[in-house]
């Protein structure tokens, strides 16, 4: 027997419980990181089996057959067959199957077995299979495929039990060797013979019941239907952002509240200088600025995690493909392009549900485009100070329209760049085609949601820790060094490299409207969106106070004309303003250049739409 | 079953309308000259692995609100969503 750790590889078609399962295995001692060079989520755990080995699982990208149609399945093949650089070839490989649906795992099973690594079937969902009056007869199906069979309800207390003592049985048998070998691509021909052959066992040794399941049936009918469908999408996702504006409000409150109380205990503890206001204003405003969406980011996951679990997510797939296609975009992209509108970054995040590089890529550009929270607070300071809150033609509200066309015209704005991207970056390469499985629907298990929520929340913390606590502190100490000289007028961030910066961009910024204090309030702005604001009424020496946002307001209203207000509000739409986003863009892309391709784009678009609006509305003779 | 491939009552997949019921009798991605930008190879071998063989009991369950497209389709004892385009590479009766 060895000390070393046993690799487990889980590996399975999309839809078979596999990350439940994995979940039940590993609990929360599991990370989620990056294959290198790859965009493909690299999702390892341990456990303890109950005679105490300890094991690693790798749980594998879904797959429905080693021939690698994607960089997520060539990473499946290249693993199972030991072939992938830097990790280990899995000591037991566990194929995870479906019982209520055996018939698309079966043909994977036989491809596997070709591999010869020591394998074993777990036949997952049992219980669901039996109320269902599906009958197995183990023993039959172990022997035609030759291989050792455990069942399991990865979703239930002690369903995993068998799993972990046969894992200890095998780790007993030193005989279990791997043999030759003799996986090669399997052909159509081969795929065709496989299928023929996993038909003929399934025939051999399971009865399906007289009836099969209505429910998933019954829903589909109400959920797919070409009108109904639409409307209850439309429901769940009113519903959903229900939730994100409001049930987050108080959470988010008391997280802004409680950075306000540290910054405050800061101030009073600390002596005046540069550690009080480096603690207070780049740490703990900074990275505070960013930890209030934590409250976001976990509903939002929390709505995607239950949909995906019971089953809808691939249903809004299959409603949205037609529409989403028309713009170059696919199907899945529908679900991360909406959590955008929250924020861009679980957004980005969510893209991981779309396999195509291409199709994902795509998203990850738009997806800032989507007119997220944080443009919010500057979007109201400006419009309340400059668009007269009158009332159109009886019952529209001149201030709502406004803001009504800033997201549309995002929306607009990210399908015509998808449009774009699909001409002219993938012109040479062929959409990828729209084929899911519609799987049977199931209760989602609230304690595989946790965790899944729980690695999100921390992955979004790390991150807040990491990449953009230094963005913050870069930032931070843009705005404060040098520090004003003795007896300096005006606010100490008129003399800092912010304001140097801000000077040096003004005849840049001058075409479209925007004064220097703009441009210095641009360069905190890039921590986060909305501390523009915040930054404006430090430029213009406003103090704070729960006030300050109605009198920067007022003082915005005497200081600029209308035209740089509404060049303002159109820079916002487009101007990549959120470190965090890039950092993410670079971190789920894997290249910094799909980061600086996304500023580059963005920026330029910005330019020319307010470059549009400044001298079109000075045309017009708003001023 | 005929032996005949070019059988008049051959339908493709991607012409039937919600609530077909049928069998496979073939894939045949080379004629489809449609949409579909996989090569007919690739179509073919993609279709294979959803589940589409020769025999398979196929039934139209749903179809999207844009004309008609995608569709969703009972093959065996799994449901997949396929645009028609792509389904027009499985021949049936």
């Amino acid at each position: 027997m060895t000390t070393a750790p046993l690799r487990l590889a889980l590996v399975g078609a999309p839809n078979t419980g596999k990350t439940t399962l994995f979940n039940s295995l590993t609990g929360s001692r599991q990370k989620v990181a990056n294959y290198p060079g790859v965009t493909v989520e690299r999702k390892s755990g341990s456990f303890v089996t109950p005679d105490g080995h300890s094991v690693t699982v790798l749980d594998l990208p879904g797959t429905y057959s080693l021939r690698g149609r994607s960089p997520d399945e060539e990473i499946t093949r290249d693993i199972v067959l030991g072939r992938f650089p830097g990790e280990a070839v899995p000591d037991l490989v566990l194929c995870v199957a479906d019982a209520t649906n055996l018939r698309l795992t079966l043909r994977l099973v036989l491809e596997l077995k070709r591999v010869g690594r020591p394998m074993m079937l777990v036949l997952n969902m049992i219980d669901i299979a039996k109320r269902r009056g599906v009958t197995i007869d183990l023993d039959r199906l172990s022997q035609e495929l030759g291989l050792p069979i455990v069942t399991s309800v990865a979703v239930r207390k002690g369903g995993i039990d068998e799993l972990l003592r046969r894992t200890d049985e095998f780790l007993s048998r030193a005989d279990e060797t791997a043999t030759g070998n003799q996986w090669t691509a399997p052909t159509i021909g081969d795929l065709k013979a496989a299928q023929r052959e996993a038909d003929r066992i399934i025939a051999a040794s399971v009865t399906l019941p007289a009836k099969p399941d209505t429910l998933t049936a019954r829903i589909d009918a109400v959920v797919l239907h070409p009108i109904g469908g639409l409307a209850i999408l439309a429901l769940i996702l009113f519903v959903m952002f229900q939730a994100v504006f409001s049930w987050a409000q108080p959470a988010m409150e008391f997280l802004s509240d409680s950075f306000s109380v540290l910054g405050q205990l800061i101030r009073d503890v600390l002596p005046e200088g540069l550690l009080q206001s480096f603690l207070q204003n780049g740490v703990i405003s900074g990275v505070g600025s960013v930890i209030v969406f934590l409250p976001q980011i976990i509903i939002i996951f929390l709505f995607i995690l239950l949909l995906e679990d019971f089953g809808y997510m691939a249903r809004a797939a299959f409603l949205m493909d037609r529409i989403m296609g028309g713009a170059g975009l696919h199907g899945r992209a529908f679900i991360p392009l909406l959590s955008s509108f929250a924020c861009a970054i679980p957004g980005i995040m969510a893209t991981r549900v779309i396999d195509n590089r291409r199709d994902r890529l795509t998203t990850i550009l738009i997806a800032p485009l989507m007119t997220c929270s944080a443009r919010i607070p500057v979007y109201t300071l400006i419009i309340s100070a400059f668009v007269p809150a009158k009332t159109l033609w009886g019952w529209v509200n001149l201030q709502g329209l406004v803001m009504f066309g800033l997201y549309a015209a995002g929306i607009t704005s990210a399908l015509t760049v998808s449009a774009i991207a699909k001409f002219f970056l993938w012109r040479d390469h062929a959409p990828a085609p729209f084929m899911l499985e519609l799987p049977d629907y199931k209760l989602p298990r609230l304690r595989s949601i946790a965790i899944g929520v729980f690695t999100r929340a921390r992955m979004f913390l790390y991150r807040a820790g990491t990449t953009i606590l230094s963005m913050m502190v870069l930032i931070w100490f843009l705005a404060s060094f040098p520090t004003a000289p003795a007896g300096a007028e005006g606010p100490a961030i008129n003399y800092s490299f912010a304001a140097m910066i801000g000077h040096a961009l003004e005849p840049l910024l001058a075409p479209i409207g925007f004064n220097w204090q703009i441009a210095v309030a641009l360069i905190p702005g890039m921590a986060a969106r909305e501390v523009a604001v915040a930054a404006l009424g430090t430029v213009y020496s406003i103090e704070g106070g729960k006030e300050a946002a109605d009198q920067i307001g007022q003082v915005l209203a005497q200081k600029w004309g209308l035209a740089t207000a509404l060049s303002l509000l159109v820079w916002y739409i487009f101007a990549p303003q959120c470190a965090s986003t890039l950092a993410v863009i670079r971190r789920e892309t894997g290249s910094a250049k799909w980061m600086v391709f996304t500023f580059v784009y963005m920026l330029a678009l910005a330019y020319v739409a307010s470059l549009l609006t400044f001298n079109l509305a000075r045309a017009l003779g708003i001023s | 079953m005929t032996g005949d491939p070019t059988s008049p009552q051959d339908i493709r997949l991607g012409d039937a309308a919600r609530g077909f019921v049928g069998k496979i009798r073939r894939l045949d991605a080379l004629q489809t000259g449609s949409g579909s930008s996989l090569s007919a190879q690739e179509l073919e071998q993609r279709l294979v692995e959803m589940g589409f063989v020769e025999g398979a009991r196929v039934e139209i369950l749903h179809e999207g609100a844009i004309r008609r497209d995608p569709i969703a389709v009972r093959v065996d004892s799994a449901t997949i969503a396929l645009r028609r385009s792509e389904a027009m590479a499985v021949i049936v009766e």
